[in-house]
């Protein structure tokens, strides 16, 4: 169950994805999260689409992960499509099961809930593969550096970063611990999966006291240990890994420019003005 | 009669991901009752696996568990009694405290069993009598004890439900000597007032020594040898091969039997050891 949480995993690689700068990952896909919201038409989407999908086979991660990954958003998409098709009501009715009502079904209710669908399942498909083919560390660093111009604003961007480092770091463990304290509950009789809501609401007090004190617990534990090694922010201290950016990188800002302009070009650009030479003949 | 027996178990973890392990393969054992057997094998061999399947927590993918002559997964009704029939104490159990009082904690596995305000202060007070919890503790927040009465609380949860089969993952993990001796001294009055199974997972070969009547030896998922304390312990160098050490006292005595002292193979512990040497050597001299 919790084990099975794939997305903001690292799987370990040395595909060319996983070679790629981390800054540059970061910024191709933030491009293409944007590309994937300017996008008006199936044709584009499509495309956006089909780049995801080279993108994961490039990256040589196995499917089922990717789909394992999917599986936890399956509610969300469905739940988005559901609210399209009941609260899109433009277009032609298609079915309307009580005439008294205001609902309707229409053919653009349900076109908008598939477009809906398929752009988040790319946005998923292409935004886990940053974490999936970047370490944790790999990635607080380029966040570090992308956000350094934030420090003229007096912004503690090393300390951010850290912070977010230690979070990153503490995930796999709370998630370990969690499953130890469910199981251990469980020993004990527990029973966190019937009765009423109410009933499953103080169930999980065994889990998550047990949780937290442990957080605390764990929170000291590593600020001494921090102390010990004389780490007192970013005065003074040097990288042992400097990021450069490689023909590599600018090979994958190329490809991520060019997948913009053709979305760019076929969402908004009418189409009689591209194939202008069919129409003159 | 044996009270839990496992046939064939196997599992694995994260299937179709690169991190995919073989966790258990075929594994199979009996444990009597009244007896304490120790589980050996050092971290990532499987035990911890193997103990959550013994109380239904884990499904194997293959294989069954019985207690008592019957499949624990028979049916749901079963599987739910498991729990409170085969009690599991986790490494660490002090992490899982969360009520407000002592008392409270103790009474949570009982209260789950649906069991009477009456029998619950009974098997309160009876549990923290074995650990040698004070009662003046019980009306206290367990999280102002001391790191060994946590332990002792903890595990006073678990012996609350009065299990037929107790099973102890790393008890005396992170205690010094006196706390390891005060904890088996525990486990032993709690078996001679029930006369349940105990089932102990560790990687001491001294604790499995001194506590149990049979000692299972977990190699990378599988059961590598099962028998008697002074049957393992013959084994000595294919222990070795998979990186278990016999106690050292045990060695000493190999060793000299080795240069030719008639000496008994069966010690374990290096009060007896220097009683057999001694005795030995007077032996000699008469």
């Amino acid at each position: 169950m919790i084990r099975d949480i794939t997305i903001g995993q690292y799987f370990p690689g040395n595909s060319f994805l996983h070679l790629l700068d981390p800054r540059a990952k970061i910024l191709i896909t933030l491009f293409y999260i944007v590309t994937l919201f300017l996008c008006k038409n199936f044709f584009s989407l499509f495309l956006l689409l089909a780049v995801a999908i080279l993108s994961v086979l490039i990256s040589r991660i196995s499917f089922r992960v990717i789909l394992k990954g999917l599986r936890m958003i399956l509610l969300i998409i469905l739940f988005t499509a559901a609210l399209q098709i009941f609260y899109n009501s433009k277009g032609t009715v298609l079915w309307k099961p009580v005439p008294a009502w205001k609902f309707a079904v229409t053919d653009q209710g349900i076109f908008s809930a598939v477009f809906l669908s398929i752009r988040i399942v790319a946005l998923i498909l292409f935004s886990s593969l940053l974490t999936y083919t970047t370490s944790p560390t790999q990635l607080t660093d380029a966040i570090e550096r992308l956000l350094s111009p934030l420090k003229l604003l007096r912004v503690n961007v090393h300390a951010l970063s850290m912070m977010m480092t230690i979070a990153l770091r503490f995930i796999p463990t709370l998630i370990e611990e969690l499953n130890i304290i469910i199981s251990a509950q469980k020993s004990r009789g527990a029973d966190l999966d019937s009765g009423s809501l109410l009933k499953r609401a103080k169930a999980l007090v065994p889990i998550f006291v047990p949780l937290f004190v442990s957080a605390f617990r764990r929170a000291y534990e590593l600020a001494f240990a921090m102390d010990c090694r004389c780490y007192n922010g970013e005065k003074g201290r040097t990288r042992m890994k400097i990021m450069k950016l490689g023909p590599r990188d600018y090979v994958g800002f190329a490809a991520s420019a060019i997948l913009t302009a053709a979305v760019v070009v076929t969402s908004y650009v009418p189409l009689s003005s591209i194939f202008i030479f069919e129409s003159v003949i | 009669m044996a009270i839990i027996e496992t046939r064939r178990l196997s599992f694995g973890y994260s299937h179709g991901t690169p991190f995919e392990i073989t966790a258990l393969d075929d594994v199979s054992f009996t444990v009597e009752k009244g007896e304490t057997v120790a589980v050996i094998g050092h971290t990532g061999s499987g035990k911890s696996t193997l103990m959550q399947m013994l109380n239904g927590l884990l499904t194997p993918e293959s294989g069954a568990v019985l207690l008592d002559g019957k499949d624990i997964r028979s049916d749901k009704a079963f599987t739910r009694s498991v729990r409170f029939r085969v009690g599991l104490c986790f490494q660490y159990p002090e992490y899982q405290l969360f009520e407000e009082t002592c008392y409270k904690d103790i009474a949570f596995g009982p209260k789950n069993m649906g069991l009477g305000e009456e029998e619950i202060r009974r098997r309160v007070t009876e549990a923290a009598a074995i650990v040698g919890l004070p009662e003046a503790l019980l009306q206290r927040s367990p999280f102002e004890l001391s790191g060994g009465q946590k332990r002792r609380c903890a595990i006073a949860g678990v012996i609350a439900m009065r299990p037929e089969v107790l099973i102890l993952d790393e008890p005396t993990a992170g205690l010094d000597p006196r706390g390891r001796d005060d904890i088996f001294g525990m486990i032993r009055s709690y078996q001679q007032a029930t006369e349940a199974a105990v089932i102990i997972v560790t990687h001491s070969m001294e604790d499995a020594a001194m506590l149990a009547d049979r000692i299972l030896v977990m190699n990378r998922g599988k059961l590598a040898f099962n028998g008697t304390v002074s049957e393992i312990f013959r084994h000595a160098e294919e222990l070795e091969a998979i990186g278990l050490n016999i106690p050292a006292s045990t060695k000493l005595i190999a060793d000299l039997r080795r240069a030719g002292c008639e000496l008994s193979p069966d010690v374990y512990t290096a009060q007896a050891a220097a009683d057999e040497i001694e005795a030995y050597l007077r032996r000699k001299t008469v």
